[in-house]
């Protein structure tokens, strides 16, 4: 991974988000205050323009600078979790390139982040059911000696698959805890924005194999 | 459904202009969203505030002496950003100290947290004050923990009042732990409300049915009931508020009955009819009350109670000079 693929990544976070925003929104209007998608898509934007006159030395600094941008411009809970998250997964990666193991470290950082914030545990029906799941498969991956787009895409299938875990959970953090039991039954939001980042890294990353392959 | 609005994403800076354009009096920041007090006081104790936008008057509308220093209006029902409450404690902090008065919300208390850690970079000391009040959800590992609603008004009142009297940033954070310790309340809802970006209600009540126990964003109660007359929703709210805080004859205490936006004045006075009624059955003073729209969620038809059981501090606090677009008495 180098720096354009970063940014690259980021930009098609940003795409996603924006075609999935009412999905989003929807998602959380059953069982939130109806506004992470609108969130999201203003912090990932946001991230985007912050990107463009921007020419990084490393990895790290792209994904710092995102997670910045996108605890000044997301607001709720979404913003200081996913800000922070990207800010440590930058800041574990110092370098010009980064291999597998690197980012997996990288990324295992960003789950830090986010449970030390939000003090949320795996089966509380929160973005982590969807990360943590993704992380043991990119782990797992990097462990046996898979290459980036491999590990990438086990994280994409496994945060899919966490993330549809998460409907029949009753929620134990965030707004959708106050329903209690009438939680049940909905897919966790932020479980499903956390699936379009990992889905979004294995795109990116196969599409850059695809191009290198083209030359 | 139909809005005054312009265009969803413009309904915040628009807003904001409106209040500074009404309320000269007030200084406000549309680039930055913070509406503070014109001057900084020096030697005060500076209180701050902030959450997301669609509960007018709370908060920019307690601005003014005696209350709030400053508020920070995230987008609509989103917590504003770290950057917005540095903004505003540097606006307002006067050398004595800034309180943060963060409702119990996943997102603001995140905010506020990395808000806290910034503004101490900048060499300015500040205390935080949570307001959680709400009995409808139970404070368990289970949950959030209770939500933050009508109280915010008193802890932000009486803190207020402290704050200008000269005291420190210690005892200001001491008394506005005080009051949200004292209160509690609960809300119920006869419709669900419209955000300006989604443009349609967050979820389907039949005519004859009513939301228990909702908050003040939109989001579902804790359970959903056959509609009932106004005194059995009283008693409802009451029994729950009372279960948790217990009352006894001779009691003093600050009640509000607050609008969620949708409901129209005179169903709050028949609701405040029956607290007065029942209350008066157990031998509780009402000593100070607010009927009116304090605390909304945009449109939404509901009715939320909040007591608060008052000490002779709180009530002397509680009387002292307020004036802010929304509160104003004693000036």
């Amino acid at each position: 991974m180098d720096t354009d693929l970063a940014r690259t990544w980021v930009q098609a976070i940003a795409a996603a988000v924006d075609q999935h925003k009412d999905h989003l929104t929807q998602l959380d209007s059953a069982i939130g205050d109806a506004d992470h998608g609108t969130n999201m898509h203003r912090g990932f934007s946001a991230a985007v323009t912050a990107l463009a006159d921007y020419e990084p030395d490393t990895v790290g600094a792209v994904l710092v600078k995102t997670g910045t941008t996108l605890i000044s411009t997301v607001g709720g809970a979404s913003g200081p979790l996913y800000g922070g998250a990207f800010r440590a997964i930058g800041k574990a990666l110092g370098t010009p390139t980064a291999d597998t193991q690197q980012v997996a470290a990288a990324l295992a950082a960003g789950l830090a982040s986010i449970q030390k914030l939000g003090a949320a545990a795996p089966g509380d029906k929160t973005m982590i059911d969807a990360y943590a799941p993704a992380l043991a498969a990119f782990q797992q991956q990097a462990d046996a000696g898979a290459d980036l787009d491999t590990a990438a895409v086990a994280a994409a299938d496994a945060a899919e698959e966490g993330m549809r875990a998460t409907t029949p959970m009753q929620a134990r953090k965030g707004r959708a805890s106050y329903l209690g039991a009438r939680s049940i039954g909905h897919q966790d939001p932020g479980a499903t924005s956390t699936a379009l980042v990992f889905r979004t890294l294995a795109e990116s990353l196969a599409a850059s194999a695809e191009s290198m392959g083209a030359r | 459904m139909k809005k005054f609005i312009n265009a969803p994403e413009a309904v915040l800076a628009e807003a904001l202009s409106g209040i500074a354009a009404a309320h000269p009096g007030l200084k406000v920041d549309v680039e930055n969203k913070v509406i503070s007090r014109g001057a900084r006081r020096s030697g005060k104790v500076a209180l701050v505030s902030g959450g997301g936008s669609g509960h007018e008057p709370l908060h920019g509308g307690f601005v003014g002496e005696g209350m709030l220093d400053a508020a920070c209006p995230g987008e609509v029902f989103t917590s504003p950003v770290p950057g917005q409450m540095v903004a505003a404690a540097q606006a307002v902090d006067g050398g004595a100290g800034v309180l943060f008065i963060v409702k119990n919300y996943t997102g603001d208390v995140l905010n506020f947290r990395m808000a806290a850690e910034l503004a101490a970079e900048e060499g300015i000391a500040v205390e935080t004050a949570l307001v959680d009040d709400d009995v409808a959800v139970q404070n368990s590992t289970w949950t959030a923990g209770r939500r933050g609603t009508g109280a915010t008004v008193f802890v932000e009142k009486i803190a207020g009042a402290l704050a200008e009297q000269g005291a420190g940033l210690a005892a200001v954070a001491e008394i506005a732990k005080r009051v949200n310790a004292a209160s509690r309340s609960f809300a119920v809802a006869l419709t669900a409300c419209t955000t300006p970006a989604s443009g349609k209600p967050g979820f389907d009540l039949p005519e004859d049915e009513m939301e228990v126990g909702v908050g003040i964003h939109g989001e579902p109660g804790r359970r959903r009931e056959k509609l009932r007359p106004a005194r059995e929703i009283v008693a409802t709210a009451l029994d729950a508020i009372l279960a948790d805080q217990p009352l006894t004859a001779g009691d003093e205490t600050i009640v509000m009955v607050n609008g969620l936006g949708g409901t129209p004045l005179i169903e709050l006075y028949v609701v405040f009819h029956e607290i007065a009624a029942a209350f008066a059955d157990k031998g509780v003073v009402i000593a100070r009350n607010l009927v009116g729209n304090y605390v909304t969620s945009l449109d939404m038809a509901g009715v939320s109670l909040t007591v608060c059981k008052a000490d002779a501090d709180m009530l002397s606090l509680w009387d002292a000079p307020v004036n802010t677009p929304a509160l104003r008495w004693g000036v």
